[in-house]
């Protein structure tokens, strides 16, 4: 088991944002974490990733607690945060060297070496962040999350915002990626998740709402993912 | 930590903050050593810094608040402190990377007015008669007063995602702890209350350092006082989890 979440709550003053979700990643599996915006994704993925701590509950990365041993935590997972923060004023390299520094990486030259060839950054490799398009930027922060060869990769809405070339090409360094390590990744495109993921959990106003793999949660409803979707995040509007 | 310490030195340096600030210090510096009318060193016919000394502080709230207006402020802009605080390392090694990179620009810049002290050591007659006690006591002064500047611009920069806000804060706080705390000493109606508040103002221990007694309860102020502020910016920086 990679990732164990038990009961996990997070309340922002009344808000109820995540409501006692309990969910399973196994070792190897790509997983889609979907649901409309706004329904606690990126809040639980903050929790995993010891960002902000849970108001109750909580859970394990690979066997470690990621509410006490969050530091433990954070050295095998790899996490590209939604919206893909970086400082425009670095090149490229100086970046991903610090980001290797503060992973803790041995190798640091190298490690970056391979991030930069993974994420096929290799042609704009000596430009600053500044100059580079939405979807080499992204590249950037995929390649940060990769640089301490992490066995766990958290990825907030890793394609938001590219275009459809730059869409394709992240699915399959993704999909590549998804052979060796475990992902979740979080999104609210239906597409993205029939092309990348074998399982998919489905969270609305912070309740899972469905836990199943791509073909069965078809069979079941023996409808689209898209129609499976709206049904079960407007059927809990309704209540 | 030192990965961080070594990113944030290189941005100083990569920024030109750091050769501004280096720059406007000297300058400022030197002016009023040398050249302002009626209170520079040949005027008053005095082998010492202590013009400098005297002003150096007010340059420095200034300088030091600048210098630390982006640390926190720009990676809550930015959202980089998700990155940060997803590594592992601890919210207290950032802070303290933060604190020392700040710092250590600082002392560079202390450090090259030491070509004052030589010239002066110099224009002394008998060449070399200096009261290097008080020297070297106004430059750890002014050292630990960065110390204490550089908590509370870390402690500005925390609480706003405004490089602006962060600096008018840090310059302001520091004003009222080395200046005002100090004035109401001066207050008649206060009296003695007002001389004990005095005594937590950041003048009084300078001063009080300045004259080269090395005063145990001096540091102790100082770092107290730069460790009160960094816990503060600590508290602020975990707020994100409440």
């Amino acid at each position: 088991m990679s990732i164990e979440v038990k009961k996990l709550s997070k309340t922002y003053g009344k808000q109820i944002a995540v409501n006692q979700i309990d969910f399973q990643v196994n070792t190897g599996e790509i997983v889609g974490f979907l649901g409309p915006n706004g329904a606690g994704k990126s809040t639980t993925m903050k929790i995993i990733t010891g960002f902000i701590p849970p108001s109750s509950g909580g859970g394990t990365v690979c066997g470690i607690d990621f509410v006490e041993n969050s530091i433990d935590v954070r050295k095998i997972v790899g996490y590209l945060p939604e919206n893909n923060p970086l400082y425009p004023e670095m090149y490229i390299k100086e970046y991903l060297s610090f980001m290797a520094g503060l992973s803790q990486v041995n190798q640091a030259a190298s490690a970056v070496k391979k991030a930069i060839e993974i994420t096929r950054l290799g042609p704009e490799q000596h430009k600053k962040i500044g100059q580079l398009s939405k979807g080499y930027r992204q590249r950037v922060g995929l390649a940060q999350a990769l640089l301490h060869n992490p066995k766990v990769l958290i990825l907030d809405e890793p394609t938001s915002g590219l275009d459809p070339i730059q869409v394709a090409e992240m699915r399959n360094v993704i999909t590549d990626l998804g052979k060796e390590k475990t992902v979740m990744l979080s999104t609210h495109i239906m597409q993205e998740v029939e092309a990348m993921c074998e399982r998919v959990i489905m969270i609305n106003r912070g309740n899972i709402v469905a836990d199943d793999n791509l073909k069965e949660l078809k069979n079941k409803y023996q409808t689209s993912l898209e129609d499976i979707f709206k049904q079960l995040t407007q059927n809990v509007d309704a209540l | 930590m030192w990965t961080l310490y070594k990113k944030e030195i290189r941005s100083y340096l990569g920024s030109l903050i750091a050769y501004i600030v280096i720059g406007v210090y000297l300058v400022l510096t030197g002016l009023f050593l040398w050249f302002v009318d009626g209170n520079n060193v040949f005027d008053l016919g005095i082998a010492s810094l202590q013009v400098m000394f005297d002003i150096a502080p007010y340059i420095l709230i200034f300088l030091v608040s600048a210098i630390t207006m982006k640390s926190i402020a720009d990676e809550k802009r930015l959202g980089t402190l998700e990155i940060l605080t997803t590594k592992p390392i601890s919210d207290t090694a950032i802070i303290m990377a933060k604190f020392f990179a700040s710092i250590t620009l600082i002392a560079f810049a202390l450090l090259l007015t030491t070509v004052y002290a030589y010239t002066i050591k110099n224009l002394a007659s008998p060449v070399g008669n200096v009261d290097w006690g008080a020297m070297l006591g106004s430059y750890l002064g002014l050292l630990l007063l960065s110390a204490c500047y550089t908590s509370i611009g870390l402690f500005s920069s925390s609480i706003t995602d405004n490089q602006i806000v962060a600096l008018l804060s840090s310059m302001v706080i520091s004003f009222f702890f080395y200046s005002v705390l100090s004035l109401l000493g001066d207050v008649s109606f206060l009296d003695s209350v007002g001389r004990s508040l005095s005594w937590f103002g950041l003048e009084f221990h300078y001063n009080s350092i300045s004259r080269g007694v090395v005063d145990t309860r001096d540091v102790v102020y100082f770092g107290g006082f730069t460790a009160v502020f960094l816990g503060f910016t600590q508290l602020v920086f975990e707020s994100r989890k409440w």
